[in-house]
């Protein structure tokens, strides 16, 4: 069948199966690939996109079910080569090691902050609540998170992200496959 | 990797086509709402429809909670996230943000509706023991028309309902009554997981009465069940503590767990007792505070 879909502002269209995750028409049918692909069984977290701007698992939705909505996945994250509050307070705070939870991290964080601007810890904590991380100890995620929370759109520009940001939190093709 | 056996996909427009296309494509055919038990159970092969026909674009016709003549009225496709934020829902019935907290995750809830979480009818599902603490009714619609099943008799047995072919449920009810409280309590191993106990009460007083009493427990019986043994234990009793041992005692001595990963059946027992009479504490509090 036929699916079309807006993915980071830009009209997607592509044939798939009706049984095909949206996870995998992601990464493999559009190249996607920074939405990860961990546990399968909607618990983990790692493929969480934002579907109409709330965080989704993309594991458990059919590519058919977002036929006709929008879709935000980590790489529409960076704008015009500035990365997102979010990006950065993830660099800034140390909020990630391995990455692999990272794209769905940020993405929760980023809905969270769209709708609350100025979070609690402890909402913090419920926003990633169905996201695992098994590096970090959450601490610096949170941390991220309230850096990004701290330093607004309007100062996002701390460093020249460039290359070297960005080779941070966008992941290398096949992580996760 | 872990993707459904192959069906064909058909998406309903309106209540009247999906009950349509369930009459046309018969037995194999399934609705998807959320999806968040359907396609897991899919991806498992423990559920294999040969057609799925997709009701998300029915999400404003039937994703709703408002209040109408005495009672609050939840449409089937309304989701776990609006359920949680509504202030009318608790307001009136404070069990079911203590419940909706509780379930699954924020993401999980972005997508899961109330409608889906009922019909699956997991044995450890909340809202099935948080609308039957409460008195709710489910409506169920068919091609001949609308019944109304009281909670009680919706559940048949584990993933069994009233629901009948080519029915689809589209709204629970629950009475709106005076001077009530209500609250839930659950004991889950970890964010995500089921229960490994819940216990729902609902309290409502008459001066330093209670006239009328609903108790609900999931996890430790094959379905979500009204203790009514200790339901009429509290009727015409003061609010006390020791009403609600008494009352917390007979629903766990009335209930029927199973050991399982979560833990074995004595423990569940002990948590039915202690976890019921929490959730009677707190919503007897609530009802003497409204």
């Amino acid at each position: 069948m036929q699916i079309n879909l807006t993915v980071n502002g830009e009209t997607a269209a592509a044939e798939a199966e009706p049984r095909t995750l949206l996870v995998h028409f992601l990464r493999d049918t559009l190249r996607l690939t920074g939405t990860h692909w961990g546990c399968d069984t909607s618990n983990c977290g790692a493929c969480v996109v934002l579907v109409d701007g709330e965080p989704v698992k993309s594991c458990t939705m059919l590519a058919a079910m977002a036929d006709g909505h929008e879709i935000r996945t980590v790489e529409g994250m960076e704008r015009d080569g500035t990365l997102d509050p979010v990006q950065q307070g993830f660099i800034e705070e140390h909020g990630l090691q391995c990455g692999f939870c990272t794209p769905g991290m940020m993405l929760t964080a980023r809905a969270l902050l769209d709708a609350n601007p100025t979070p609690t810890d402890d909402e913090i904590r419920v926003a990633i609540s169905g996201q695992i991380c098994r590096c970090t100890g959450y601490k610096n995620i949170i941390a991220a998170i309230r850096w990004a929370a701290e330093h607004g759109e309007e100062d996002e520009v701390l460093t020249s992200p460039g290359g070297e940001a960005n080779d941070v939190v966008t992941s290398p093709q096949g992580e996760g496959a | 990797m872990q993707v459904p056996a192959p069906f064909d996909y058909a998406r309903a427009s309106s209540v009247d086509e999906a009950i349509a296309l369930l009459e046309r494509l018969g037995p194999e055919a399934r609705l998807v709402a959320g999806g968040h038990s359907l396609l897991p159970m899919m991806k498992l092969r423990l559920a294999t429809p040969e057609h799925l026909i997709d009701i998300n674009p029915l999400a404003d016709e039937l994703g709703y909670i408002r209040e109408h003549e005495g009672e609050i009225r939840i449409g089937a496709l309304t989701r776990h996230r609006e359920i949680l934020e509504s202030d009318l829902l608790a307001e009136r019935f404070p069990i079911v943000r203590d419940a909706e907290q509780l379930i699954a995750d924020p993401p999980v809830r972005n997508r899961g509706t109330i409608g889906g979480a009922l019909c699956q009818a997991d044995p450890s599902e909340d809202l099935s023991a948080v609308c039957a603490a409460l008195g709710g009714v489910a409506v169920i619609r068919g091609a001949a028309g609308e019944r109304v099943v009281d909670m009680t008799e919706f559940h048949r047995g584990p993933y069994e309902t009233a629901v009948g072919e080519a029915e689809m449920l589209v709204e629970v009810r629950i009475p709106v009554r005076a001077h009530g409280g209500s609250a839930y309590e659950k004991v889950k191993r970890r964010t995500g997981d089921w229960a490994t106990a819940a216990a729902g009460a609902a309290l409502w007083l008459d001066g330093a009465d209670i006239v009328a009493a609903g108790i609900a427990l999931s996890a430790v019986n094959p379905t979500s069940v009204r203790s009514t043994r200790a339901e009429e234990a509290l009727v015409g009793a003061p609010p006390s503590e020791d009403a609600f041992a008494r009352a917390s005692a007979l629903a766990a001595e009335d209930c029927e767990p199973v050991a399982d990963q979560r833990g074995p059946a004595d423990y569940k027992r002990h948590l039915a007792r202690e976890l019921t009479h929490r959730a009677l504490r707190r919503a007897a509090e609530r009802a003497l505070a409204s």
